[in-house]
């Protein structure tokens, strides 16, 4: 029997709503027990100061610090290479063999679990370099995680930029670079980061590769060879060990909230960009 | 006198022949119009006169194309400085996403560090050459991209006349105008003339008639005819002209 094509029609679309719906709910869901667990413990003292006895009372000035340097850190590295090879791919070299097996093995590497990543900078950084459990090490590695992602989005802002404007650019004298610079570049930004915002997200949520490379020292770093930990490492180990459950959902409450700001800002920026491009 | 000079120059796109032996001359200080059926080369032959073609994968050019009595085609040319002096009107009007002023003075800063005043001055020179300069100059700092098509295009010829080129190229700069917006480029361009060198590509041939002082007529890559314009669409040599501007193909 067919089923008459007007019903199979409004079963898909409740269908799909109701996914869509459900996929809301569990993220809003998500999304409020932590923080109803977590706000309660915030406040400005939990913040700004330091944890005592392992995170058991005192706040998580340091894991904030640690967050952000060892993000900043790895974009540092990342987005000069990342950017600089999308537009390598995309600019100077054709559609080919070589192309295709970097843009193949970007997507390999994006797909790997990142406590391989770990695993691989404890035996080059902390190990064979000797630079220890550091931000160095730790930054390094996280780039290395984030570096496909900043490639493959990269290269495709970079590709999207219409040819016209570049066509153009050429025809009035401007060279190749000059025209990437003043052409391609500004245009592609939006995209560019897009990508950057992904990997921050994925720097500042990961655990893994972090305790492998970072360690997860308490104490606030003053070089690129102190070890640091971070927000999730500090929830991981607080939740892990059984210190303090209160402590470990102000710290994910803080992670959410700071995960939200990074979308909204993100959101806020690409607005603007696509306003004034179209 | 000649600005460019072209001989037996041959394209192939892979392996299609677009351009087979052509030879012209381009006056200075003339409109030169290319006329002829879809795909014949027009802009192809348009493209080679600045070296556009280059950016297409798989071009194979043959031949000689004198701009200055120089060979543009000569090993180590440097194809920027020529695009200076030899530059290109689009078909559709392709302004940058930026604001007036900095659409005109684009080509300025690329080729030279200048002070902002004397940037101001070449930018309200050139809008004023091309007419655009009372609509627009309250406007100089709105996206260019949000002007009305004809201003678009109009800018865009603005954007290349700021960097004073001995030739412009254009390649169908009215197609995507209505009639009185191409009134006031066909106007602009007489204008222009005193000036520049202009080869321009039409589908128009009231366009052609109207403007040029030469005309090409152009079939399956070759040039069929090259003549005075009131030549061509008067009395000319070759039938296939003949029956290409009576509307009897094309
Ligand atoms: N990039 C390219 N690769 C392969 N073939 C091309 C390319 N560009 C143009 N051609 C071919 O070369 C021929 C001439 O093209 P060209 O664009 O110069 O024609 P045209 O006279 O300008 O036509 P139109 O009036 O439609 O603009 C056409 O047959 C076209 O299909
Ligand atoms: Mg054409």
């Amino acid at each position: 029997m067919r089923i008459d094509p007007k019903v199979s029609q409004r079963i898909m679309v409740t269908v799909l709503s109701l996914a869509t719906g459900l996929a809301l709910v569990i993220l809003f869901f998500i999304i409020i027990f932590i923080l109803s667990k977590g706000i309660p413990v915030l406040n400005w003292k939990f913040l700004s100061t330091f944890p005592s006895k392992m995170g058991k009372a005192g706040g998580i000035l340091p894991t904030i610090a640690g967050t952000f340097i060892l993000t900043l850190v790895a974009l540092v590295f990342a987005v000069p290479l990342g950017v600089g090879a999308a537009i390598y791919l995309a600019e100077y070299i054709r559609e080919g063999k070589t192309t295709k097996i970097v843009r193949f093995g970007a997507d390999c590497l994006a797909g790997i679990p990142s406590i391989i990543f770990g695993l691989f900078g404890f035996i080059l950084f902390v190990v064979i370099l000797k630079m220890g459990w550091s931000i160095l090490s730790g930054g390094l590695t996280l780039a290395f995680m984030v570096l496909p992602t900043i490639i493959r989005t990269s290269e495709e802002a970079v590709k999207s930029v219409p040819y016209s404007w570049r066509e153009v650019s050429l025809s009035l004298g401007a060279t190749k670079w000059e025209t990437i610079r003043k052409v391609v570049l500004p245009n592609a930004v939006p995209g560019i980061l897009t990508g950057i915002i992904l990997s921050v997200g994925r720097s500042i949520g990961e655990t893994a590769a972090i305790i492998f490379t970072a360690g997860s020292s308490l104490r606030l770093p003053t070089s690129l060879f102190d070890s640091v930990r971070t927000m999730s490492v500090h929830f991981y180990i607080l939740s892990r060990e059984g210190i303090s459950m209160k402590n470990a959902y102000g710290t994910a409450a803080v992670l959410v909230i700071l995960i939200l700001a990074i979308n909204l800002a993100a959101y806020w920026i690409l607005h603007r960009f696509t306003k004034r491009n179209t | 006198m000649n600005a460019i000079e072209v001989k037996n120059l041959s394209l192939h796109y892979g392996s299609f022949q677009a351009l087979k032996n052509v030879n012209v001359q381009f006056q200075e200080k003339m409109i030169t119009a290319l006329i002829g059926p879809s795909g014949c080369g027009k802009s192809t032959l348009l493209r080679c006169l600045n070296r556009m073609n280059d950016l297409i994968e798989g071009v194979k050019i043959t031949g000689v194309v004198n701009f200055r009595d120089i060979n543009i085609y000569a090993p180590g040319t440097d194809v920027v400085e020529l695009r200076r002096h030899v530059g290109m009107v689009f078909q559709r009007p392709n302004p940058f996403p930026l604001s007036v002023f900095d659409n005109v003075a684009y080509g300025l800063r690329v080729h030279q560090e200048m002070k902002k005043i004397q940037l101001s001055a070449i930018v309200e020179r050139s809008l004023q050459a091309t007419g655009l300069w009372d609509d627009l100059k309250d406007k100089l700092s709105e996206t260019a991209t949000e002007l009305p098509l004809y201003q678009q295009q109009l800018l865009c010829i603005t954007r290349l006349i700021a960097i004073e080129p001995k030739v412009i190229l254009m390649d169908e700069p009215c197609s995507a105008l209505d009639p009185i917006a191409t009134a006031k480029i066909e106007e602009l361009m007489l204008e222009l003339k005193k000036k520049y060198t202009i080869v321009i590509v039409t589908h128009n041939m009231q366009q052609a008639a109207r403007v040029s002082d030469y005309s090409g007529f152009m079939l399956m890559g070759e040039l069929i005819e090259f003549n005075k314009t009131g030549r061509i669409f008067t009395n000319p040599d070759d039938k296939r002209t003949q029956d290409y501007i009576t509307g009897r193909f094309g």
